[in-house]
């Protein structure tokens, strides 16, 4: 823990409009029906999707805001929370869970203290769960941002997060 | 250059063909799918390359997965006139040591899975076997006959871990685009989909339906009709499709032209999991090299014929599986089913005629077209031809993907191809058909997998995943696990899924808990029957087939959970506890060196004790300990 001061946990206001035309305009050629591609170039970006964001792709796309933000809540790998440097996902797909994965979860929980869906308080991670990653001969299986953890048994998972500043 | 002919294609082929077989310099191929990479494939591959930087007689490539993802990494090596080996577990420690010694002639046995003795695929009868000549190396098995592959015949991944998917030449070179060019230019529509129709193809996705008369009909509506190839793959613990798209995306691409010459459309849409980048990856490089040979585009080969493909990524949603929600999502709502009155092969895609096929169904295409609709149906059952790939995952030794002839039973799948139970534990289970599936007990393990046999013991195979359960998995847990899961993921809008999940949910949440009733079993039974007839999608129709057959099959251990308050099998953390046994514990101390609560104690070579107050039943002592000490009571 490098940081002085925690991160506060506060919406950003603070949005490169001239980023988002590019997104929205041409990469995305203005089309209704990339709205949820969109949102994950919008995500990439910030690490979540800002309030602010997304009452612009409102008007820029010509979609009502209740259609936008039913779009960001139906899809679960939209978040509309800051999330913190490090994402944790920790696969329970079937297999993974039939090879124990609730207990890598569990030790996670008791670890950070945090749950499902939440961020430490020190903006350092967030745990989610995925349903599945596709590497089931590997379980149990977690991501921390894009790297992958396959068949760590449950004494070594602190060691894991030990390692990510 | 555009591809223009049969002729050109066969140029292509005959010029990398060679390095395909026979390299006259050492081909070291790495597995680096999601499964290899996740091995540290990669670092692998760094450090090959480091020291084989391509211009000194050993190239450095990348392949797709060979299936065996239990021994990953999996290195292939070879040269011309040599013997072909695959070696396992190749670390980044032994590739260098693994490579020099090929090299040099030196073959540390421990280290081979097996020595190739046929590469070609089952497309390439026409050419000779380039190992023909090359003897067998004494004391290697052979890899054709270790258990694992001899009873696979690899026709949707017959590419898979034998080519870079990221070059299209070597996909060419193994008879690739020729069924669509032939579709293309010697063929009418209406009998491509005779063949497809002929062969008895069925949709590989889960549903089963016959891909010829769909295709079929969808070319009798009118309008500005749309391929669509679904690769959301949201079943958890099935990843064929993964591999596939990773593997040879070409294959999928294939098998979509030929569907757009056959149904007469100019779009094409993949609709890809956002869990899945890297097979988003391989699709962009595919369609870009099919892009600049002309097989994709406008007038393609000469013949006016245009068809085009667009990527769309989903974003976490296991019911835009279901083909009116995945068309919703690709046209940018939210995910939501609609009743099938009228089929979307008629109005789906903006209300157009769409073909919606999975990424398995059209991989098979090409080798169908090619070798005939009768070599096709020359495999299989009566009522489920051809092949089958499965992603054989859970408490088994061999996990991997297996592709096998339809009709084979599941006990050779469990116990000869996926070397039975892990850690020589008791077979419990096996699940098939992911959360719209049941699990099958061991008194069917003689069943021959095909679509009808399944479902007569009340599962289905669905995409293909096939995750074997053994003592210690709690079946009533398995029931809450895919209840939960499809409660998460329910769409919400009819009454019978939502509400009937929310309700078993909660039932079988108390009884993992220890507070279940006698008459929760039949109240779960009454509303799984309601939810099975009145749902609007197949999510709700098929998601009380877990409950259902759990409770059919191990009803003992529901009444365990309720009358005894025990979990036999040591998961409901309510309704069990850890104790060391102390004929048993030979004071090691393996467990109470890694307890994270230091519940255990005991002096170095006497038996220990959990104390019951501290434990958090992690269960890290009961895998620590080598003896069976750790019992569950």
């Amino acid at each position: 823990m490098s940081v002085a001061q925690p991160l506060a946990h506060t919406p950003t206001n603070d949005i490169d409009i001239m980023e988002l035309d590019h997104i929205i305009g041409e990469e995305y050629v203005n089309d209704k029906e990339n709205l949820i591609m969109i949102l994950q170039a919008i995500q990439r970006r910030y690490n979540y999707l800002p309030k602010v964001a997304l009452t612009y792709l409102s008007a820029k796309l010509g979609l009502p805001f209740s259609k936008i933000y039913g779009v960001a809540t139906f899809y679960s790998t939209f978040s509309l929370e800051p999330r913190g440097r490090h994402i944790i996902s920790v696969c329970l797909g079937t297999a993974c869970h039939v090879r124990g994965a609730e207990r890598i979860r569990e030790r996670i929980n008791e670890t950070l203290h945090i749950a499902n869906g939440e961020t430490t308080p020190d903006m350092r991670f967030t745990l989610e769960s995925v349903r599945c990653i596709g590497c089931c001969s590997l379980g149990p299986v977690f991501k921390i941002d894009e790297d992958m953890h396959a068949r760590i048994p449950t004494d070594k998972v602190v060691q894991i997060l030990d390692s990510y500043e | 250059m555009k591809i223009q002919s049969v002729e050109d294609l066969k140029a292509i082929a005959a010029q990398y063909r060679k390095n395909i077989y026979a390299p006259d310099r050492i081909k070291v191929n790495i597995g680096m799918a999601s499964c290899g990479i996740a091995a540290q494939a990669k670092a692998s591959y760094e450090k090959a390359l480091e020291r084989f930087p391509g211009n000194n007689g050993v190239a450095i490539c990348q392949t797709g997965c060979i299936g065996f993802c239990e021994e990953e990494p999996l290195v292939e090596i070879f040269e011309a006139g040599k013997p072909r080996l695959v070696y396992r577990k190749l670390t980044a420690d032994k590739i260098l040591d693994a490579i020099e010694g090929y090299r040099d002639g030196d073959y540390p046995k421990k280290w081979i899975l097996g020595q190739m003795r046929d590469p070609r695929s089952v497309l390439d009868d026409d050419i000779a076997n380039p190992l023909k000549g090359v003897a067998p190396i004494a004391g290697i098995p052979i890899l054709e006959e270790i258990p694992f592959y001899k009873n696979q015949v690899k026709i949707a991944m017959r590419n898979c871990g034998y080519i870079d998917p990221d070059r299209i030449e070597e996909y060419i070179a193994r008879k690739g685009y020729l069924a669509f060019l032939t579709a293309l230019n010697e063929m009418k529509p209406a009998e491509v989909i005779d063949v497809v129709k002929r062969s008895g193809l069925r949709g590989r996705g889960g549903g089963g339906f016959p891909t010829g008369i769909k295709w079929a009909t969808c070319a009798k509506h009118h309008g500005d009709r749309v391929i669509i190839c679904n690769a959301d793959e949201g079943d958890p613990g099935a990843y064929m499709d993964r591999s596939i798209l990773e593997g040879d995306p070409h294959s999928v691409l294939e098998g979509m032209l030929i569907a757009a010459r056959a149904i007469g459309s100019r779009q094409g849409f993949f609709y890809v999991r956002n869990e899945y980048p890297l097979a988003v990856k391989r699709l962009v490089t595919a369609i870009k090299q099919a892009k600049a040979y002309g097989l994709l585009g406008e007038d393609i080969a000469g013949t006016g014929f245009t068809f085009d493909i667009k990527i769309s990524t989903g974003a976490g949603a296991f019911v835009c599986g279901e083909s009116t929600a995945l068309m919703a999502s690709l046209e940018g709502n939210v995910g939501r089913p609609r009743a099938k009155y009228v089929h979307t092969v008629e109005k789906g895609f903006r209300e157009s005629p769409s073909n919606l096929n999975n990424v398995e169904t059209y991989a098979n295409v090409p080798p169908i077209l090619l070798r005939g609709a009768d070599w096709y149906g020359g495999m299989g059952t009566a009522h489920s031809k051809g092949t089958k790939v499965f992603s054989l995952v859970g408490k088994i030794k061999n996990t991997g993907l297996v592709e096998v002839p339809m009709g084979i039973s599941l006990r050779d799948i469990v116990f000869t191809i996926g070397g039975g139970v892990l850690k020589k534990k008791k077979f419990k289970a096996v699940q098939t058909g992911g959360p719209s599936g049941g699990c099958i007990p061991e008194q069917f393990m003689d069943l021959p997998v095909d679509y009808q046999k399944l479902t007569e013991v009340g599962s289905i195979m669905g995409s293909g995943g096939m995750i074997v359960m053994d003592e210690n998995t709690c079946m009533v847990d398995v029931a809450r696990y895919f209840v939960e899961f499809l409660k998460e993921e329910s769409c919400g809008q009819c009454n019978p899924c939502r509400e009937g999940l929310e309700q078993m949910h909660d039932i079988l949440s108390r009884i993992c808990a220890g507070e279940g009733r006698l008459e929760d079993i039949p109240l779960l039974e009454e509303l799984g029957i309601m939810m099975q007839r009145f749902s609007l999608c197949g999510l709700g129709t098929s998601a009380p087939n877990p409950v259902l057959t759990t409770i059919l099959y191990f009803r003992n251990e529901y009444e365990s959970h309720i009358r005894d308050h025990k979990c036999p099998a040591g998961v409901c953390k309510a309704l069990y506890h850890y104790e060391i046994d102390k004929d048993t514990c030979t004071g090691c101390q393996a467990c109470s060196r890694k307890c994270p609560q230091e519940a255990i104690s005991g002096d170095k070579k006497k038996p220990h004790t959990i104390h019951q107050e501290k434990c958090i039943k992690c269960g890290i002592c009961y895998d620590a300990c080598k003896f069976d000490a750790v019992t569950i009571r």
